[in-house]
């Protein structure tokens, strides 16, 4: 008996810590754009939705092999991503926080669009190399795709801290993302770095992207993840990247604890009760980055 | 730049305040009068769903428009109001007491929202209000005894005093009732110590807290009067449309309300109004252009989505005052004709500026 449940519970972690991984890619991705440009981008989850479409696009339409169209899933989704914000969102730099997120709601609704009108409102699917394989831990049984979830979120977790702690390009953008002028004046080409942020965001997107499809479908609904990461980072604290990471798995485990131990309807609910009560208690968030109030 | 020369203090808070604006107002009503017996049935009933949305305009913009907190989930007070009024209607409570309990019901939770406001503010609170949505929605959906779940709830028709208003050309005079009213009290209460206070809020909370406003206080009062509004125009859409179904009031309704008060432009209450009929009248005129446009494209499913972000985009990028700033360029066009300088609302040049430490 007692076995039984303990093999649930870690059954249980171990989905929460692959579906949480998603979010807090998801949440990464939004991070670092908020970070960099100060807009909170609500396209990032039709971005993801689109990649996955492209994904599809290129594996089942052009047939190409898998790793050749996910790179070049990313690499479209990036230089995407380096366009909106070197084309559209320079244009509204001063101007409130607010009409940052206007405009990405607006890029959100026009890439949503846009894709129905290109695909159409049918549902996909397309083979990956993991489909159907599970492997055995002990007495936990685990699907290859949430493995291998978990290792990319790892890796790309792992190869943004290297970026931004190792390379002198990484503390470029650090410097950019802290004191925009004073980096200007050390020299740091700022305008070039965001945009540059961006496309990072844009590839983590499309990586997330041709994540989550396996798991549910290729569909204009997976811009709904990014509901998720929003609840993630804000749970995290905004602009804290170990923040969204700590949020994401929160989330993806509340979601999944709260699916079997609470009645039923929760596990839609939950993740967003527990957001209302964290802020209650800490308005910005479980990390928060400590700033002083300045008037 | 076109300046208003009081002679009094009286005079900024007076309704109608040049003689121009009486014959205006006037002639304006005198033709939302006489619509319902000129346009077909059809376009009166358009137009009484542009009333509703307006009025849900105005609540949306008592609180992003005047305070400036920003509220992603706004269409849930809708639907606290539309579902209380139709279940205190099927129990049998007369339609005035019965609205007025709704929108009651609206601010009270208003109320409740409001009090994170107190200490959460900027995305943080847009995130609080978008979660709030995101549960009722589920609520709506899983609480059957009252709302009937995802299989709906039908509305009984509006019946005040005796008169059965359920009518076409009735409701559509309730509904400009409703909308000339709330436009009033709303003008009233913004152009009074209140309005300035909330304005004081939106522009530096920490120069309003100097002056000695509450500023907590009427955080909580904008959520409050706000919910109230949406109260009322969950009422009358429930009458609207007849049949109450929990996704009527998600995600995608809350983010319209938003449009509308950007598109309109951030406060002022006309701006809400040149929103809510903007956005109203989008899918119809789609859908009248869509045989004028090839095949190819009038055919696509998801076009209405991209010509929505398309014009929110433009707005947010070349007018971010919205159509109100764009009606105050022309009047002032036509007002100061030959002398009209084209650089006379040209903002100055911005510099990103961190709201971080806000």
């Amino acid at each position: 008996m007692m076995d039984g449940q303990i093999a649930q519970i870690l059954q249980l972690a171990l989905n929460g810590a692959a579906i949480g991984s998603i979010y807090a890619l998801v949440a990464l991705g939004l991070v670092m754009t908020y970070k960099a440009t100060e807009v909170l981008n609500f396209a990032h989850g039709d971005l993801l939705m689109a990649s996955a479409f492209i994904g599809w696009g290129l594996i089942t339409f052009a047939g190409m092999p898998f790793w050749l169209a996910v790179l070049l899933t990313v690499i479209i989704a990036a230089i995407v991503g380096y366009l909106l914000d070197a084309y559209v969102l320079r244009i509204i730099v001063g101007q409130p926080q607010f009409a940052g997120v206007m405009l990405t709601i607006a890029l959100a609704f026009m890439i949503r669009g846009g894709v129905s009108m290109a695909f159409g409102p049918t549902s996909r699917t397309y083979p990956t190399p993991w489909d159907g394989k599970t492997t055995k831990i002990g007495s936990v049984v685990i699907t290859d795709l949430n493995l291998v979830i978990v290792a990319a979120a790892l890796i790309v977790t792992a190869l943004l801290f290297v970026f931004l702690r190792r390379t002198a390009l990484g503390t470029a953008v650090q410097a950019a993302s802290q004191n925009q002028l004073a980096a200007y004046l050390c020299g740091i080409k700022v305008k070039t770095l965001n945009s540059l942020v961006w496309a990072i965001a844009g590839g983590i997107a499309a990586i997330c992207g041709l994540l989550l499809a396996p798991i549910a479908l290729v569909d204009i609904g997976l811009w709904f993840v990014v509901l998720k990461a929003l609840a993630a980072l804000v749970l995290g604290g905004f602009g804290s990247m170990p923040g969204a990471i700590v949020g994401g798995l929160t989330i993806g485990m509340i979601e999944q604890f709260a699916g079997v131990y609470l009645p039923d309807g929760f596990k839609d609910v939950m993740a967003y009760l527990v957001l209302i009560v964290v802020l209650v208690i800490w308005p910005r968030g479980l990390m928060a980055e400590a700033h002083g109030r300045r008037v | 730049m076109r300046f208003h020369y009081d002679t009094s203090y009286l005079d900024q808070s007076r309704l109608l305040r040049y003689p121009r604006d009486k014959l205006l107002y006037g002639a304006l009503f005198g033709v939302l009068a006489l619509i319902p017996f000129l346009l077909p049935r059809y376009y009166v009933g358009e137009i009484t769903y542009l009333f509703i949305l307006s009025i849900a305009s105005l609540g949306l913009m008592v609180l992003t428009g005047f305070t400036g907190q920003v509220s992603l989930g706004h269409a849930a007070f809708v639907a606290i109001g539309a579902y209380a009024h139709t279940y205190l209607l099927t129990l049998g409570v007369p339609f005035a007491v019965s609205a007025f309990g709704a929108c009651s019901l609206a601010a009270l939770i208003g109320f409740c929202i409001g009090l994170p406001a107190i200490r959460v503010s900027g995305l943080y609170l847009a995130m609080v209000t978008l979660a709030f949505s995101i549960v009722v929605e589920h609520v709506l959906g899983r609480w059957t005894s009252v709302t009937g779940g995802y299989s709906g709830l039908t509305v009984p028709s509006p019946v005040i005093f005796g008169v059965n208003l359920g009518g076409l050309v009735p409701f559509y005079f309730l509904c400009l009732t409703f909308l000339a009213v709330t436009v009033l009290l709303l003008h009233n209460l913004l152009s009074d110590r209140t309005g300035r206070a909330f304005i004081g809020v939106r522009d530096s909370e920490a120069a309003a807290s100097g002056l000695g406003i509450w500023t907590a206080g009427y955080k909580v009062l904008a959520f409050v009067v706000s919910a109230f509004v949406m109260g009322l125009a969950g009422v009358l859409m429930a009458h609207k449309v007849q049949y109450l179904t929990p996704e009527g009031f998600g995600l995608i309704q809350s983010m319209e309300f938003v449009l509308m008060v950007v598109i309109g432009g951030l406060g002022s209450l006309r701006g809400a109004i040149f929103g809510a009929v903007l956005i109203g009248l989008l899918p119809t005129a789609i859908s009248k252009l869509k045989p004028m446009l090839p095949s190819v494209v009038s055919g696509q499913f998801g076009l209405e989505t991209f010509l929505f972000g398309l014009i929110l985009a433009l707005f947010v990028l070349f007018e971010p005052g919205g159509i109100n700033a764009r009606w105050i360029k022309l009047k002032a066009l036509l007002q100061t004709f030959p002398l009209y300088r084209k650089d006379t609302y040209k903002r100055g040049r911005t510099y990103m500026k961190s709201e971080r430490y806000r």
